[in-house]
């Protein structure tokens, strides 16, 4: 069972008093230790600014041509907070009690109590950067409602708030890039972990326009590197989102936490041919007056508004009537994949259902439905070439966040003592499904005002020493190891690119390891992954030289580490004989098809352990208690 | 649908470059422009060539990374659009399209379509920030903000920093990136204890990378964000100001 050093007491006083308790390092000393923070997300760049400001001396590395660019500047409709300002109910307690349902109750309490706690925290300091949330005439500072929540705690900055609250991270970082704390390597990959002694030392990185691969130590390292959704291929991220940094990480001894909880959205543009290469979301708020069908007969050829209603099936308002088209995601998630599957989908390649404002256009008026939807109806036409207010949207689910990461203990530390790991790479908060908004409020939570005090308790007892110096033997091996790969990829001289092999491995992942899970579909992609991995150590094209920007390289590397994650991922879904949020294994579901949750046999966490064979991962557990949440079924009839 | 690209491929910074002529085949008007380059991209390695690198990265608009010249137009032909939200349907069976990186002397070629940005976040640091440490921001409704003002900060601050304002410029000036940020933080309460250090010292940067205003308005035409010159006009009147009260106090 693995210790996660979660702080006695009451819930409302752990934080507190652990912040208390926690070894303090002075701040004339902060200037002698060193710390690495990979990734410049919503959690890196804040962490590492914050580290900053606190007198540490920063090693900040982005794979982006810039600090401002990760992923989290996506993220559209914005970031919960506890506020209260409405006084319409809302509370830290109400926050954290939503989060752990949302969860389905697979998530460690202290961790969301403290999560919701600093949720405050977070607005103040982003409104104090200057980042233009939404307000109101009177000045004061605007909410929405979001994700099934029953009161106004989303703050929001147009449809951009991921945008903003990077943005401010960033400038943030740039302040102390100017005034020398943060060290700041753009263009840098990192690609190895050194572990010294058993505890993380330092990085391998290469830099992506010159080659040029280098090595850096330090006290500590703080990954902030993402979600592994990439692994699908086809899903909403960005195209260079990618596992590598954690996944090198976890192959020198950190482990891997519930790989397997994956968060399917339900309302993306579905593909429209074999090459495309992303999914885009549009926002979930759409089904609000958006009607969801699709046509009752599979070899259904009229037009959509042809259809008359008694051929349509609107199967979310037939399955689950009272909460009809707004079902949570991962039920509407799978209950389209049920019709497309069944042959009903629409579309050119059958693989949508409709979103339909048809009759909220009746009802409500034009004006009204372009006032309220105006710039997602355009952005969708600007993606189909169609309007929707003429023909109905086509929507299918895609996958776009990961809950599953790196296991972390309270303090944020991986298994590897100094390796810390921080925002989407970590698997803490969340539990097996995430609430809307709240993804932007973990990564900043983390960064500024989590990290920075768990990390003094680990440094402070290292004062005096220096880093490890940078010629030690375990550097040499991880760079040597670093080289080898490049150059084995550039002397496989196969015949497939690199993103063919990614896109094969996504068509598996998704069709056994996506919305529905089962065991024999996991069976097969168990035997199915590494063979597709052994081709492709074989055949894969790798074209150019590793001393220039060269794409395909980076790509392969990124793609290798994925055909691994892709192989726990689905053992991770094996053993987990029992479904909860966006894990849906079929075998356990309700006589209505609804998640069963086993609460005797699977409240824990399950963190995979590297064995040197990916077919081979050891298995620990991390036991769920729940103190102050009464563990209850979710259901939505 | 069939396009001719004709694309500039430079292997490296130093370099020479040159034009190469290659051929799009059976081109879904649904896909993407971004989608069509990686088809061609997939069919230069099945024949052993490189393929060509370009920016990408998130492919819905926000991240900035996108952008090149189609046809002498940075981000292509429509307006309001970054590259990697193009699609093909702009586009004619037949067309032939020139793929060009951003034309700019403050964006270095790093390698066929790719240039080196770094100048922004130079300009950044020179004072695109609010000086505050972390925790302690007053609480965030003690800060009323004005809905206009917040609203005019926050249609600078969507600028996504992608560089098509001074790849659009004949004088591949760097004044509508700067001036979104001037704006957005000189429009703030927050904003107005370093109002006039950050405009000068951004400012200052500005010009060491860049090429002069000549108020060509080009810039803004090419920003698929659509961020106002008035902004540019906003940010002169800043710094004229702050000059003149530097001049005071000195």
């Amino acid at each position: 069972m693995l210790d996660a050093r979660i702080p006695e007491g009451p819930i409302e006083t752990k934080w507190e008093n652990h912040k208390f308790d926690m070894k303090l390092v002075n701040p004339a000393n902060k200037r002698r230790f060193e710390i690495i923070v990979v990734g410049t997300g919503l959690a890196g760049a804040s962490a590492a600014a914050t580290l900053g400001e606190l007198g540490y001396r920063v090693k900040a590395f982005t794979y982006h041509d810039s600090a401002r660019r990760a992923h989290s500047i996506a993220a559209q409709g914005g970031i919960n907070a506890a506020k209260n300002y409405h006084s319409d109910g809302d509370s830290i307690y109400r926050l954290f009690y939503d989060t752990v349902k949302g969860g389905d109750y697979r998530s460690r309490e202290a961790n969301v109590y403290r999560l919701a706690e600093v949720s405050n925290n977070i607005i103040d300091q982003c409104v104090a950067q200057g980042v233009p949330f939404a307000r109101e005439y009177g000045g004061l500072l605007d909410n929405r409602s979001f994700g099934g929540a029953q009161v106004s705690r989303t703050f929001y900055a147009r449809g951009q708030t991921g945008q903003q609250l990077l943005l401010g991270a960033y400038q943030s970082l740039a302040r102390q890039v100017k005034a020398g704390s943060v060290e700041l390597h753009t263009n840098a990959e990192m690609l190895e972990l050194v572990v010294v002694d058993g505890k993380a030392v330092g990085i391998i990185t290469r830099d992506l326009v010159t080659g040029e691969i280098s090595r850096h130590s330090a006290h500590a390292v703080v990954l902030g590197t993402g979600g592994y959704a990439n692994a699908f291929y086809l899903s909403t991220m960005a195209m260079a989102s990618n596992v590598t940094a954690a996944w090198r990480a976890h192959r020198k001894g950190a482990f891997f936490a519930n790989p397997c909880y994956t968060q399917i959205h339900p309302t993306a543009i579905p593909s429209s041919d074999e090459f495309q290469s992303k999914l885009t979301l549009m926002s979930e708020s759409l089904r609000n007056d958006g009607r969801i069908w699709v046509p009752k007969d599979p070899d259904e050829t009229r037009a959509p508004a042809d259809i008359p209603e008694e051929d349509r099936d609107y199967y979310l308002e037939r399955r689950y009537p009272s909460y009809g088209n707004l079902a949570p995601r991962d039920i509407s998630s799978r209950a389209a994949k049920v019709v497309v599957d069944e042959g009903r989908g629409v579309g050119p390649l059958k693989n949508g259902v409709y979103l339909d404002f048809a009759e909220a256009i009746g009802r409500l008026g034009r004006d009204a439905i372009d006032a309220k939807y105006g710039n997602l109806f355009e952005m969708y036409e600007r993606i189909t070439g169609e309007d929707p207010f003429d023909v109905p949207m086509r929507i299918y689910p895609a996958p776009h966040y990961t809950m599953g990461g790196l296991w972390v203990d309270y303090h944020l530390q991986t298994t590897i003592p100094g390796l810390f790991s921080i925002g989407e790479a970590n698997f803490s908060d969340h539990g097996a499904n995430r609430l809307g908004a709240s993804a932007l409020m973990q990564g900043l939570a983390d960064g500024y005002f989590v990290l920075p005090y768990t990390i003094g308790d680990y440094l402070a007892p290292q004062l005096g020493s220096e880093p490890v110096d940078t010629s030690a033997p375990e550097f040499d091996q991880a760079e040597s190891d670093v080289q080898a790969q490049i150059d084995r990829f550039l002397n496989t001289n196969g015949t497939r690119s690199v993103d063919w092999f990614h896109r094969e491995l996504g068509k598996i992942l998704w069709e056994h390891c996506g919305m529905g899970r089962n065991r024999s579909g996991l069976e097969k992609a168990l035997s199915e992954i590494p063979a597709l991995r052994e081709e492709f150590d074989k055949d894969v094209r790798v074209l150019g030289s590793g001393d220039t920007l060269n794409s395909s390289l980076e790509k392969a590397g990124r793609v290798e580490d994925f055909f691994e994650l892709a192989e726990l991922m689905c053992r991770d879904a094996l053993t987990r004989e029992e479904s909860c949020g966006g894990h849906f294994r079929e075998e356990h579901q309700t006589g209505e098809g609804e998640a069963l949750r086993d609460d005797d046999n699977f409240a824990h966490v399950t963190a995979w352990e590297w064995t040197g064979d990916s077919g081979a991962p050891a298995e620990h557990r991390e036991a769920l208690e729940f103190e102050t949440v009464q563990l209850s079924q979710r259901s939505y009839k | 649908m069939n396009l001719t690209l004709r694309v500039w491929r430079q292997a490296g910074p130093d370099a020479p470059g040159r034009f190469e002529t290659y051929e799009a085949t059976d081109i879904s008007e649904d896909s993407s422009f971004l989608e069509m380059l990686d088809l061609v991209n997939e069919e230069l390695i099945a024949e052993g060539e490189e393929p060509i690198e370009f920016m990408h990265d998130c492919r819905e608009g926000i991240c900035g990374t996108c952008g090149m010249m189609i046809n002498g137009r940075a981000h292509g032909p429509q307006a309001m659009t970054a590259t990697c939200q193009l699609h093909m349907r702009s586009f004619e069976d037949g067309d032939e399209l020139v793929l060009e990186p951003w034309r700019a002397a403050g964006f270095p070629i790093i390698k066929d379509l790719v240039v080196d940005r770094s100048a922004f976040d130079r300009i950044i640091e020179a004072g695109g920030y609010i000086s505050v440490d972390t925790g302690s921001g007053p609480d965030a409704n003690l800060i009323p903000v004005n809905k206009d003002d917040a609203d005019l900060a926050m249609d600078a601050a969507a600028c996504i920093g992608c560089g098509a304002c001074v790849a659009a410029c004949p004088n591949g000036a760097g004044q509508l990136f700067t001036a979104a940020k001037v704006s957005h933080l000189n429009l703030l309460p927050q904003g107005q204890p370093e109002r006039d250090d950050r405009t000068t010292s951004m400012v200052e940067v500005m010009e060491e990378h860049f090429g002069s205003c000549t108020n060509m308005g080009e810039c803004e035409a090419a920003c698929p964000k659509g961020i106002s010159i008035d902004f540019i006009a906003m940010m002169n009147r800043d710094y004229r100001k702050a000059m003149f009260r530097n001049r005071r106090t000195a």
